[in-house]
Protein backbone atom coordinates (compact mmCIF):
# COMPACT_ATOMS: atom_id res chain seq x y z
CA UNK A 1 0.00 0.00 0.00
CA UNK A 2 1.42 3.79 -0.83
CA UNK A 3 0.25 6.74 0.93
CA UNK A 4 1.21 10.05 -0.56
CA UNK A 5 0.34 13.72 1.24
CA UNK A 6 -0.28 16.35 -0.95
CA UNK A 7 -1.47 19.69 -0.27
CA UNK A 8 -0.95 22.37 -3.62
CA UNK A 9 -0.50 24.78 -0.89
CA UNK A 10 3.19 25.01 1.59
CA UNK A 11 2.94 25.08 4.46
CA UNK A 12 -0.46 23.10 5.46
CA UNK A 13 1.32 20.55 7.07
CA UNK A 14 1.92 17.81 5.46
CA UNK A 15 5.00 16.58 6.68
CA UNK A 16 3.35 16.78 9.78
CA UNK A 17 0.57 14.14 8.70
CA UNK A 18 3.17 12.14 7.05
CA UNK A 19 4.83 11.43 10.38
CA UNK A 20 1.84 11.25 12.40
CA UNK A 21 0.65 8.70 9.74
CA UNK A 22 4.30 6.71 9.93
CA UNK A 23 4.22 6.71 13.74
CA UNK A 24 0.45 5.22 14.21
CA UNK A 25 1.58 2.81 12.55
CA UNK A 26 1.85 -0.67 14.25
CA UNK A 27 3.87 -2.50 11.57
CA UNK A 28 6.84 -1.64 10.31
CA UNK A 29 6.59 1.23 7.82
CA UNK A 30 8.45 3.52 5.09
CA UNK A 31 8.17 7.15 4.86
CA UNK A 32 9.97 8.99 1.77
CA UNK A 33 10.52 12.44 1.92
CA UNK A 34 9.88 13.71 -1.40
CA UNK A 35 9.44 17.39 -0.70
CA UNK A 36 13.78 17.40 -2.35
CA UNK A 37 13.78 21.15 -2.39
CA UNK A 38 13.31 21.39 1.02
CA UNK A 39 13.05 18.05 3.30
CA UNK A 40 12.16 18.21 6.61
CA UNK A 41 10.57 15.09 8.13
CA UNK A 42 13.80 13.62 9.52
CA UNK A 43 13.34 16.63 12.61
CA UNK A 44 10.71 14.97 13.28
CA UNK A 45 11.48 11.24 12.85
CA UNK A 46 14.57 11.54 14.10
CA UNK A 47 16.46 8.92 12.48
CA UNK A 48 19.42 6.89 13.35
CA UNK A 49 21.70 7.26 9.94
CA UNK A 50 22.16 3.99 7.97
CA UNK A 51 23.56 5.05 4.63
CA UNK A 52 23.98 7.67 2.09
CA UNK A 53 23.59 7.66 -1.74
CA UNK A 54 24.36 10.04 -4.21
CA UNK A 55 21.71 10.44 -6.78
CA UNK A 56 23.19 11.34 -10.59
CA UNK A 57 21.85 11.49 -14.24
CA UNK A 58 23.38 10.67 -17.03
CA UNK A 59 24.50 13.94 -18.94
CA UNK A 60 26.21 14.19 -22.65
CA UNK A 61 30.18 14.13 -22.44
CA UNK A 62 31.39 15.31 -26.88
CA UNK A 63 34.05 13.69 -27.69
CA UNK A 64 35.74 16.74 -29.78
CA UNK A 65 38.40 15.25 -31.42
CA UNK A 66 35.06 13.71 -33.54
CA UNK A 67 32.79 16.04 -33.37
CA UNK A 68 32.22 17.46 -36.73
CA UNK A 69 29.84 20.33 -35.43
CA UNK A 70 27.13 18.76 -37.65
CA UNK A 71 24.29 20.22 -35.21
CA UNK A 72 22.44 17.15 -35.33
CA UNK A 73 22.36 16.79 -31.58
CA UNK A 74 21.85 20.25 -30.81
CA UNK A 75 18.87 20.38 -33.79
CA UNK A 76 17.33 17.17 -32.07
CA UNK A 77 17.43 18.37 -28.55
CA UNK A 78 14.38 20.21 -27.18
CA UNK A 79 15.33 21.85 -24.05
CA UNK A 80 18.34 23.58 -25.80
CA UNK A 81 21.11 21.08 -23.58
CA UNK A 82 23.36 21.15 -26.37
CA UNK A 83 24.92 24.27 -28.88
CA UNK A 84 27.37 23.95 -31.55
CA UNK A 85 30.00 26.33 -30.56
CA UNK A 86 33.10 26.86 -32.98
CA UNK A 87 34.42 23.20 -34.12
CA UNK A 88 32.56 21.22 -31.74
CA UNK A 89 29.27 20.46 -29.45
CA UNK A 90 28.69 21.75 -26.31
CA UNK A 91 26.57 20.61 -23.32
CA UNK A 92 24.27 22.53 -20.66
CA UNK A 93 23.81 19.90 -18.10
CA UNK A 94 21.85 22.18 -16.10
CA UNK A 95 19.33 21.95 -18.91
CA UNK A 96 19.60 18.49 -19.99
CA UNK A 97 16.80 15.86 -18.64
CA UNK A 98 19.10 13.02 -19.51
CA UNK A 99 17.11 11.56 -22.37
CA UNK A 100 19.79 10.14 -24.03
CA UNK A 101 18.53 11.49 -27.99
CA UNK A 102 21.96 13.33 -28.61
CA UNK A 103 23.75 9.96 -28.07
CA UNK A 104 21.93 8.24 -30.50
CA UNK A 105 21.58 10.90 -32.91
CA UNK A 106 24.87 12.02 -33.50
CA UNK A 107 26.21 10.39 -36.93
CA UNK A 108 29.65 10.64 -35.75
CA UNK A 109 28.99 8.41 -32.17
CA UNK A 110 31.10 10.86 -30.79
CA UNK A 111 29.02 11.39 -27.90
CA UNK A 112 28.90 9.24 -24.81
CA UNK A 113 27.09 10.27 -21.25
CA UNK A 114 28.70 11.13 -17.57
CA UNK A 115 27.16 10.81 -14.39
CA UNK A 116 26.56 14.39 -12.76
CA UNK A 117 24.94 14.77 -9.26
CA UNK A 118 21.65 16.02 -9.00
CA UNK A 119 21.47 15.35 -5.05
CA UNK A 120 21.04 12.46 -2.93
CA UNK A 121 19.09 9.74 -1.08
CA UNK A 122 19.75 9.66 3.09
CA UNK A 123 18.31 6.34 4.79
CA UNK A 124 18.02 5.82 8.75
CA UNK A 125 15.26 4.14 10.70
CA UNK A 126 13.46 5.45 13.93
CA UNK A 127 11.73 2.79 15.55
CA UNK A 128 9.46 1.01 12.82
CA UNK A 129 9.66 3.32 10.34
CA UNK A 130 12.53 3.32 7.69
CA UNK A 131 13.12 6.74 6.62
CA UNK A 132 14.59 7.73 3.51
CA UNK A 133 14.69 11.16 2.50
CA UNK A 134 15.81 12.75 -0.87
CA UNK A 135 17.81 16.10 -0.92
CA UNK A 136 18.12 17.58 -3.97
CA UNK A 137 22.01 19.76 -4.08
CA UNK A 138 21.44 23.59 -3.91
CA UNK A 139 21.63 24.99 -7.81
CA UNK A 140 19.97 21.82 -9.02
CA UNK A 141 16.46 22.29 -11.45
CA UNK A 142 15.93 18.28 -11.78
CA UNK A 143 13.85 17.13 -8.82
CA UNK A 144 11.97 14.61 -10.64
CA UNK A 145 14.84 12.22 -11.47
CA UNK A 146 15.40 12.76 -7.36
CA UNK A 147 12.33 11.52 -6.27
CA UNK A 148 12.10 8.49 -8.67
CA UNK A 149 14.89 7.22 -7.32
CA UNK A 150 13.72 7.96 -3.86
CA UNK A 151 10.62 6.19 -4.58
CA UNK A 152 12.54 3.16 -6.19
CA UNK A 153 14.83 3.19 -3.07
CA UNK A 154 12.01 1.96 -0.81
CA UNK A 155 12.48 -1.53 0.45
CA UNK A 156 9.85 -4.31 -0.47
CA UNK A 157 6.91 -5.63 0.85
CA UNK A 158 6.51 -2.92 3.81
CA UNK A 159 3.70 0.08 3.17
CA UNK A 160 4.76 3.15 2.13
CA UNK A 161 4.09 7.00 3.31
CA UNK A 162 5.20 9.44 -0.12
CA UNK A 163 5.51 13.04 1.57
CA UNK A 164 5.39 15.29 -0.98
CA UNK A 165 6.31 18.89 -2.32
CA UNK A 166 4.03 21.56 -2.55
CA UNK A 167 2.63 22.74 -5.76
CA UNK A 168 0.63 20.96 -8.33
CA UNK A 169 3.44 20.71 -11.40
CA UNK A 170 6.29 17.96 -12.03
CA UNK A 171 7.81 16.97 -9.10
CA UNK A 172 4.08 16.81 -7.17
CA UNK A 173 2.83 14.77 -9.59
CA UNK A 174 6.15 12.23 -9.72
CA UNK A 175 5.85 12.03 -5.93
CA UNK A 176 2.09 11.01 -5.74
CA UNK A 177 1.82 9.31 -8.87
CA UNK A 178 1.49 4.88 -8.35
CA UNK A 179 0.11 6.33 -5.09
CA UNK A 180 -3.47 4.20 -4.30
CA UNK A 181 -4.66 7.00 -1.83
CA UNK A 182 -3.27 10.76 -1.55
CA UNK A 183 -3.93 12.79 1.81
CA UNK A 184 -4.48 16.43 0.77
CA UNK A 185 -3.68 18.80 3.83
CA UNK A 186 -5.23 22.41 3.58
CA UNK A 187 -6.15 25.24 5.82
CA UNK A 188 -9.32 26.78 6.16
CA UNK A 189 -8.39 30.13 4.56
CA UNK A 190 -9.36 31.28 0.94
CA UNK A 191 -5.25 30.28 -0.04
CA UNK A 192 -5.90 27.23 1.38
CA UNK A 193 -8.77 26.29 -0.35
CA UNK A 194 -8.03 27.90 -3.94
CA UNK A 195 -4.79 25.58 -3.51
CA UNK A 196 -6.64 22.52 -2.51
CA UNK A 197 -9.44 22.33 -5.65
CA UNK A 198 -6.23 22.47 -7.46
CA UNK A 199 -4.21 19.92 -6.04
CA UNK A 200 -8.31 17.88 -6.19
CA UNK A 201 -8.11 18.42 -9.48
CA UNK A 202 -4.54 17.44 -10.24
CA UNK A 203 -5.46 13.98 -8.00
CA UNK A 204 -8.85 13.27 -9.92
CA UNK A 205 -6.70 14.04 -13.43
CA UNK A 206 -4.40 10.95 -12.09
CA UNK A 207 -7.29 9.02 -11.02
CA UNK A 208 -5.99 8.48 -7.41
CA UNK A 209 -8.63 7.89 -5.15
CA UNK A 210 -8.49 10.81 -1.99
CA UNK A 211 -9.27 12.64 1.02
CA UNK A 212 -8.80 15.82 2.94
CA UNK A 213 -7.21 16.98 5.93
CA UNK A 214 -8.24 20.21 7.36
CA UNK A 215 -5.58 21.45 9.77
CA UNK A 216 -5.75 24.67 12.13
CA UNK A 217 -9.10 23.90 11.14
CA UNK A 218 -10.89 27.05 13.88
CA UNK A 219 -8.24 29.53 12.23
CA UNK A 220 -10.35 30.92 9.48
CA UNK A 221 -13.61 29.66 8.16
CA UNK A 222 -16.18 26.62 6.98
CA UNK A 223 -15.06 27.21 2.93
CA UNK A 224 -13.24 24.22 2.69
CA UNK A 225 -15.68 22.20 4.70
CA UNK A 226 -18.41 23.31 2.55
CA UNK A 227 -16.50 23.28 -1.13
CA UNK A 228 -15.92 19.17 0.68
CA UNK A 229 -19.43 18.43 1.09
CA UNK A 230 -20.51 20.02 -2.48
CA UNK A 231 -17.91 17.92 -4.13
CA UNK A 232 -18.70 14.57 -1.73
CA UNK A 233 -15.33 14.75 -0.92
CA UNK A 234 -14.17 12.91 2.78
CA UNK A 235 -12.58 14.76 5.02
CA UNK A 236 -10.90 12.46 6.83
CA UNK A 237 -9.80 14.45 9.91
CA UNK A 238 -9.89 18.20 11.30
CA UNK A 239 -6.86 19.16 13.82
CA UNK A 240 -7.62 22.44 15.47
CA UNK A 241 -5.23 25.33 15.25
CA UNK A 242 -3.05 24.82 19.05
CA UNK A 243 -0.05 26.91 20.43
CA UNK A 244 0.88 23.71 22.13
CA UNK A 245 0.96 22.19 18.42
CA UNK A 246 2.85 25.26 17.13
CA UNK A 247 5.22 25.47 19.61
CA UNK A 248 5.87 21.28 19.49
CA UNK A 249 6.64 21.71 15.76
CA UNK A 250 9.54 24.75 16.00
CA UNK A 251 11.12 22.42 18.33
CA UNK A 252 10.80 19.38 16.02
CA UNK A 253 8.43 17.48 18.08
CA UNK A 254 5.78 15.91 15.85
CA UNK A 255 2.18 15.99 16.16
CA UNK A 256 1.42 13.03 18.10
CA UNK A 257 4.14 13.70 20.77
CA UNK A 258 2.21 17.18 21.25
CA UNK A 259 -1.21 15.17 21.29
CA UNK A 260 -0.75 11.94 21.71
CA UNK A 261 -4.61 11.09 21.83
CA UNK A 262 -4.86 11.93 18.14
CA UNK A 263 -2.71 8.51 17.01
CA UNK A 264 -6.13 6.44 17.37
CA UNK A 265 -7.15 9.21 14.70
CA UNK A 266 -4.56 8.91 12.48
CA UNK A 267 -4.56 4.74 12.71
CA UNK A 268 -8.80 4.72 12.07
CA UNK A 269 -7.42 6.43 9.27
CA UNK A 270 -5.01 4.26 7.90
CA UNK A 271 -7.60 1.47 8.55
CA UNK A 272 -9.94 3.14 5.94
CA UNK A 273 -7.45 3.95 3.34
CA UNK A 274 -6.78 0.10 3.49
CA UNK A 275 -9.70 -1.52 3.48
CA UNK A 276 -10.52 1.27 0.70
CA UNK A 277 -7.62 0.27 -1.44
CA UNK A 278 -7.88 -3.49 -1.28
CA UNK A 279 -11.19 -3.48 -2.46
CA UNK B 1 13.47 50.56 -11.62
CA UNK B 2 14.40 48.09 -8.89
CA UNK B 3 13.27 44.49 -8.58
CA UNK B 4 11.97 42.55 -5.41
CA UNK B 5 11.12 38.58 -5.36
CA UNK B 6 9.76 37.55 -1.93
CA UNK B 7 10.47 33.76 -1.55
CA UNK B 8 10.58 31.62 1.59
CA UNK B 9 12.31 28.17 1.10
CA UNK B 10 10.10 26.46 3.24
CA UNK B 11 6.26 26.88 2.07
CA UNK B 12 3.38 28.87 4.07
CA UNK B 13 5.45 31.27 5.79
CA UNK B 14 3.24 34.22 4.60
CA UNK B 15 5.14 35.08 1.26
CA UNK B 16 1.59 35.78 0.12
CA UNK B 17 0.56 38.17 3.16
CA UNK B 18 4.06 40.29 3.08
CA UNK B 19 4.05 40.76 -1.03
CA UNK B 20 0.01 41.75 -0.81
CA UNK B 21 1.06 44.40 1.66
CA UNK B 22 4.00 45.80 -0.14
CA UNK B 23 1.83 45.82 -3.49
CA UNK B 24 -0.76 48.06 -1.12
CA UNK B 25 2.35 50.63 0.16
CA UNK B 26 4.65 50.67 -2.59
CA UNK B 27 4.04 53.33 -5.02
CA UNK B 28 3.88 52.92 -8.78
CA UNK B 29 4.70 48.95 -8.78
CA UNK B 30 3.85 46.11 -10.83
CA UNK B 31 3.17 43.29 -8.93
CA UNK B 32 3.82 39.67 -10.33
CA UNK B 33 2.96 35.76 -9.05
CA UNK B 34 5.40 33.55 -10.07
CA UNK B 35 4.35 30.90 -7.70
CA UNK B 36 2.52 29.61 -10.40
CA UNK B 37 1.45 26.11 -9.80
CA UNK B 38 -0.71 27.82 -6.33
CA UNK B 39 -0.89 31.00 -7.40
CA UNK B 40 -2.88 33.20 -4.22
CA UNK B 41 -2.00 36.99 -4.87
CA UNK B 42 -4.84 37.19 -6.86
CA UNK B 43 -7.41 36.17 -3.79
CA UNK B 44 -5.87 39.77 -1.76
CA UNK B 45 -5.28 42.01 -4.92
CA UNK B 46 -8.23 41.11 -6.72
CA UNK B 47 -7.37 41.56 -10.68
CA UNK B 48 -9.00 42.47 -13.58
CA UNK B 49 -7.95 40.38 -16.48
CA UNK B 50 -7.31 42.30 -19.39
CA UNK B 51 -5.80 40.44 -21.21
CA UNK B 52 -5.22 36.53 -21.48
CA UNK B 53 -2.53 34.24 -23.25
CA UNK B 54 -2.63 30.74 -23.89
CA UNK B 55 0.99 29.44 -23.03
CA UNK B 56 2.19 26.66 -25.09
CA UNK B 57 6.09 24.89 -23.94
CA UNK B 58 7.34 21.28 -24.90
CA UNK B 59 5.64 18.88 -26.24
CA UNK B 60 3.57 15.65 -25.83
CA UNK B 61 4.33 12.40 -27.86
CA UNK B 62 0.90 10.96 -28.84
CA UNK B 63 0.99 7.58 -30.74
CA UNK B 64 -1.41 6.95 -33.50
CA UNK B 65 -3.00 3.50 -32.58
CA UNK B 66 -3.61 3.12 -36.18
CA UNK B 67 -0.13 3.07 -37.75
CA UNK B 68 1.80 1.65 -34.49
CA UNK B 69 2.91 -2.29 -35.44
CA UNK B 70 3.42 -2.60 -31.57
CA UNK B 71 7.19 -3.07 -31.66
CA UNK B 72 8.14 -1.81 -29.01
CA UNK B 73 11.19 0.05 -30.24
CA UNK B 74 9.50 3.63 -28.07
CA UNK B 75 9.15 1.40 -24.97
CA UNK B 76 12.98 0.11 -24.91
CA UNK B 77 13.81 3.82 -25.44
CA UNK B 78 12.06 5.96 -23.30
CA UNK B 79 13.83 6.62 -20.34
CA UNK B 80 11.00 7.84 -18.21
CA UNK B 81 9.10 4.93 -18.08
CA UNK B 82 5.85 6.85 -20.24
CA UNK B 83 5.93 4.28 -22.96
CA UNK B 84 2.91 1.71 -21.20
CA UNK B 85 2.62 -1.69 -23.41
CA UNK B 86 -0.60 -3.52 -22.59
CA UNK B 87 -1.92 -6.52 -24.14
CA UNK B 88 -0.77 -5.68 -27.65
CA UNK B 89 -1.22 -2.27 -27.58
CA UNK B 90 1.65 0.37 -27.37
CA UNK B 91 0.15 3.82 -25.22
CA UNK B 92 1.73 7.00 -23.93
CA UNK B 93 1.41 7.91 -20.29
CA UNK B 94 1.23 11.96 -20.51
CA UNK B 95 2.19 12.45 -17.16
CA UNK B 96 5.12 10.82 -17.47
CA UNK B 97 6.09 11.88 -20.93
CA UNK B 98 8.73 14.36 -20.88
CA UNK B 99 8.89 15.67 -24.53
CA UNK B 100 12.32 14.84 -25.39
CA UNK B 101 10.95 13.52 -28.86
CA UNK B 102 13.32 10.03 -29.02
CA UNK B 103 10.47 7.41 -29.49
CA UNK B 104 9.13 10.11 -31.90
CA UNK B 105 12.55 10.50 -34.26
CA UNK B 106 13.21 6.71 -33.81
CA UNK B 107 10.20 5.35 -34.44
CA UNK B 108 10.56 2.55 -37.46
CA UNK B 109 6.94 3.11 -38.39
CA UNK B 110 6.88 6.74 -37.97
CA UNK B 111 3.79 6.50 -35.84
CA UNK B 112 4.40 9.30 -33.30
CA UNK B 113 3.39 12.91 -33.13
CA UNK B 114 4.67 15.66 -31.49
CA UNK B 115 2.58 18.33 -31.14
CA UNK B 116 3.25 21.22 -28.91
CA UNK B 117 1.87 21.06 -25.21
CA UNK B 118 -0.67 23.69 -23.87
CA UNK B 119 0.81 24.53 -20.43
CA UNK B 120 -1.59 27.19 -18.95
CA UNK B 121 -2.57 30.63 -19.25
CA UNK B 122 -0.92 34.11 -18.14
CA UNK B 123 -3.02 36.72 -17.87
CA UNK B 124 -1.98 41.16 -17.94
CA UNK B 125 -4.85 42.65 -15.38
CA UNK B 126 -4.89 46.07 -13.69
CA UNK B 127 -5.47 45.87 -9.68
CA UNK B 128 -5.95 49.10 -7.06
CA UNK B 129 -2.39 48.68 -6.38
CA UNK B 130 -1.21 48.57 -9.95
CA UNK B 131 -0.65 46.17 -13.48
CA UNK B 132 -0.15 42.31 -12.30
CA UNK B 133 1.38 39.83 -14.57
CA UNK B 134 -0.13 36.12 -13.29
CA UNK B 135 -0.57 32.79 -14.40
CA UNK B 136 -2.64 29.64 -14.41
CA UNK B 137 -0.54 26.38 -14.80
CA UNK B 138 -2.43 23.73 -16.20
CA UNK B 139 -3.83 20.74 -14.17
CA UNK B 140 -0.77 18.32 -14.25
CA UNK B 141 1.00 20.48 -16.56
CA UNK B 142 4.75 20.78 -17.29
CA UNK B 143 7.29 23.32 -17.67
CA UNK B 144 6.30 25.11 -14.75
CA UNK B 145 9.62 26.59 -14.63
CA UNK B 146 9.04 28.32 -18.18
CA UNK B 147 5.70 29.63 -17.41
CA UNK B 148 7.41 31.64 -14.20
CA UNK B 149 9.88 33.33 -16.79
CA UNK B 150 6.99 33.80 -18.67
CA UNK B 151 5.42 35.66 -16.08
CA UNK B 152 8.87 37.20 -15.01
CA UNK B 153 9.84 38.70 -18.52
CA UNK B 154 6.28 40.21 -19.19
CA UNK B 155 6.04 41.86 -15.77
CA UNK B 156 9.05 43.35 -16.27
CA UNK B 157 8.38 44.68 -19.82
CA UNK B 158 4.90 45.84 -18.25
CA UNK B 159 6.95 47.85 -15.81
CA UNK B 160 10.40 49.71 -17.79
CA UNK B 161 7.16 50.34 -20.59
CA UNK B 162 5.05 52.61 -17.60
CA UNK B 163 8.23 54.00 -16.28
CA UNK B 164 7.70 51.63 -13.14
CA UNK B 165 9.67 52.36 -9.78
CA UNK B 166 9.08 49.16 -8.43
CA UNK B 167 8.41 45.31 -9.66
CA UNK B 168 7.38 43.30 -7.07
CA UNK B 169 7.23 39.07 -7.53
CA UNK B 170 5.66 36.31 -5.43
CA UNK B 171 7.64 33.38 -5.51
CA UNK B 172 7.31 30.06 -5.28
CA UNK B 173 8.46 28.09 -1.85
CA UNK B 174 11.32 25.43 -2.72
CA UNK B 175 15.28 25.75 -4.05
CA UNK B 176 14.49 24.22 -7.52
CA UNK B 177 13.31 24.86 -11.26
CA UNK B 178 10.67 27.75 -10.19
CA UNK B 179 12.38 29.16 -7.58
CA UNK B 180 15.82 29.39 -10.14
CA UNK B 181 13.63 31.20 -12.86
CA UNK B 182 12.00 33.21 -10.31
CA UNK B 183 15.19 34.59 -8.58
CA UNK B 184 18.14 34.68 -11.78
CA UNK B 185 19.92 37.91 -12.28
CA UNK B 186 17.03 40.04 -10.15
CA UNK B 187 17.86 42.81 -7.96
CA UNK B 188 17.26 41.25 -4.11
CA UNK B 189 15.32 38.47 -2.42
CA UNK B 190 13.29 38.80 0.46
CA UNK B 191 13.31 35.45 2.42
CA UNK B 192 10.45 34.84 4.36
CA UNK B 193 10.72 32.47 7.27
CA UNK B 194 9.13 31.28 10.68
CA UNK B 195 11.00 30.69 14.12
CA UNK B 196 10.81 26.65 13.86
CA UNK B 197 13.55 24.22 12.59
CA UNK B 198 12.27 23.90 9.53
CA UNK B 199 12.05 27.38 8.42
CA UNK B 200 15.68 27.42 9.71
CA UNK B 201 16.82 24.76 7.73
CA UNK B 202 14.32 25.84 4.59
CA UNK B 203 15.77 29.30 4.98
CA UNK B 204 19.73 27.99 4.70
CA UNK B 205 18.93 26.42 1.94
CA UNK B 206 17.42 28.94 -0.15
CA UNK B 207 20.33 31.34 0.91
CA UNK B 208 23.47 29.00 -0.33
CA UNK B 209 20.73 29.06 -3.41
CA UNK B 210 20.98 33.12 -3.24
CA UNK B 211 24.55 32.96 -2.70
CA UNK B 212 24.92 30.90 -5.74
CA UNK B 213 23.52 33.53 -8.11
CA UNK B 214 25.39 35.85 -6.32
CA UNK B 215 21.71 37.75 -5.57
CA UNK B 216 21.34 39.93 -2.30
CA UNK B 217 19.13 38.54 0.38
CA UNK B 218 17.18 40.05 3.01
CA UNK B 219 15.50 38.06 5.75
CA UNK B 220 12.45 38.47 7.75
CA UNK B 221 10.92 36.23 10.45
CA UNK B 222 7.13 36.27 10.37
CA UNK B 223 5.46 35.01 13.69
CA UNK B 224 8.30 35.66 15.71
CA UNK B 225 6.66 35.22 18.86
CA UNK B 226 6.14 31.51 18.64
CA UNK B 227 9.72 30.35 19.76
CA UNK B 228 11.81 33.68 20.57
CA UNK B 229 15.31 31.71 20.57
CA UNK B 230 14.75 30.41 17.53
CA UNK B 231 14.22 33.53 15.83
CA UNK B 232 17.47 34.88 17.47
CA UNK B 233 18.64 31.41 16.40
CA UNK B 234 17.63 31.99 12.84
CA UNK B 235 18.88 35.84 12.35
CA UNK B 236 22.49 34.76 13.66
CA UNK B 237 22.40 31.82 11.23
CA UNK B 238 20.77 34.30 8.00
CA UNK B 239 23.66 36.78 8.91
CA UNK B 240 26.55 34.61 9.01
CA UNK B 241 25.22 33.29 5.99
CA UNK B 242 25.66 36.62 4.14
CA UNK B 243 21.68 37.66 4.57
CA UNK B 244 20.63 41.08 5.80
CA UNK B 245 18.69 40.13 8.44
CA UNK B 246 15.59 43.17 8.83
CA UNK B 247 12.23 43.16 10.63
CA UNK B 248 10.10 40.26 12.99
CA UNK B 249 6.76 40.38 12.18
CA UNK B 250 4.65 39.09 15.56
CA UNK B 251 1.84 36.08 15.01
CA UNK B 252 -1.69 38.24 14.41
CA UNK B 253 -4.26 36.19 14.05
CA UNK B 254 -5.97 39.19 12.15
CA UNK B 255 -3.68 38.20 9.18
CA UNK B 256 -6.33 35.62 8.47
CA UNK B 257 -9.50 37.92 8.62
CA UNK B 258 -7.86 40.29 6.13
CA UNK B 259 -7.40 37.52 3.65
CA UNK B 260 -10.94 36.16 3.89
CA UNK B 261 -11.85 39.59 3.32
CA UNK B 262 -9.87 39.84 0.34
CA UNK B 263 -7.32 42.78 1.33
CA UNK B 264 -3.98 42.85 2.73
CA UNK B 265 -2.92 43.23 6.20
CA UNK B 266 -1.96 47.17 5.75
CA UNK B 267 -5.38 47.83 4.22
CA UNK B 268 -7.43 45.80 7.06
CA UNK B 269 -5.82 47.44 10.38
CA UNK B 270 -3.11 49.00 11.97
CA UNK B 271 -2.21 45.71 14.68
CA UNK B 272 1.16 44.20 15.63
CA UNK B 273 2.22 42.42 11.99
CA UNK B 274 0.67 45.54 9.58
CA UNK B 275 2.70 47.72 11.46
CA UNK B 276 6.03 45.31 11.59
CA UNK B 277 5.14 45.05 7.71
CA UNK B 278 5.10 48.68 7.57
CA UNK B 279 8.46 49.41 8.69
CA UNK B 280 9.82 46.22 6.70
CA UNK B 281 8.82 47.83 4.02
CA UNK B 282 10.26 51.30 4.46
CA UNK B 283 13.30 49.50 5.27
CA UNK B 284 13.51 47.89 2.11
CA UNK B 285 13.33 51.29 0.63
CA UNK B 286 15.75 52.52 2.32
CA UNK B 287 18.38 49.32 1.96
CA UNK B 288 17.41 49.36 -1.45
CA UNK B 289 18.00 52.75 -2.58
Amino acid sequence: MKIATASGKGGTGKTTVSVALAQAFETPVCLIDCDVEEPNSAFFLKPDPESRQDVTVPVPKINADVCTACGACSAFCVFNAIAVAGESAMVFPELCHSCGGCMKICPEHAITEEPVQVGEINRGTSGRITALEGRLKIGSAMAPPLIRAAKKAAPPGVPVLIDAPPGTSCPMITAVSGSDFVVLVTEPTPFGLNDLILAVETVRTLGIPFGVIINRSDSGDDRVVRYCEKEAIRILLQIPESRKIAEAYSRGDGLLSAEPELADRFREIIRNIESETER
Amino acid sequence: MKELVVISGKGGTGKTSVTGSFAALAENAVLADCDVDAADLHLLLKPEIKEEHEFFSGFQAKIRPEECTGCGQCHELCRFDAVIRDKGSVRIDPFSCEGCGVCVEFCPANAIDFPEALCGKWFKSETRHGPMVHAKLGIAAENSGKLVATVRDQAKKAAEAAGSDWLIIDGPPGTGCPVIASITGTGAVLVVTEPTLSGEHDLLRVLQLTQHFKIPAFICVNKWDINPEMTARIENAAGSAGATVLERIPYDASITRAQIQGQSIVEFNDGAAATAIQTLWETLCQKMK
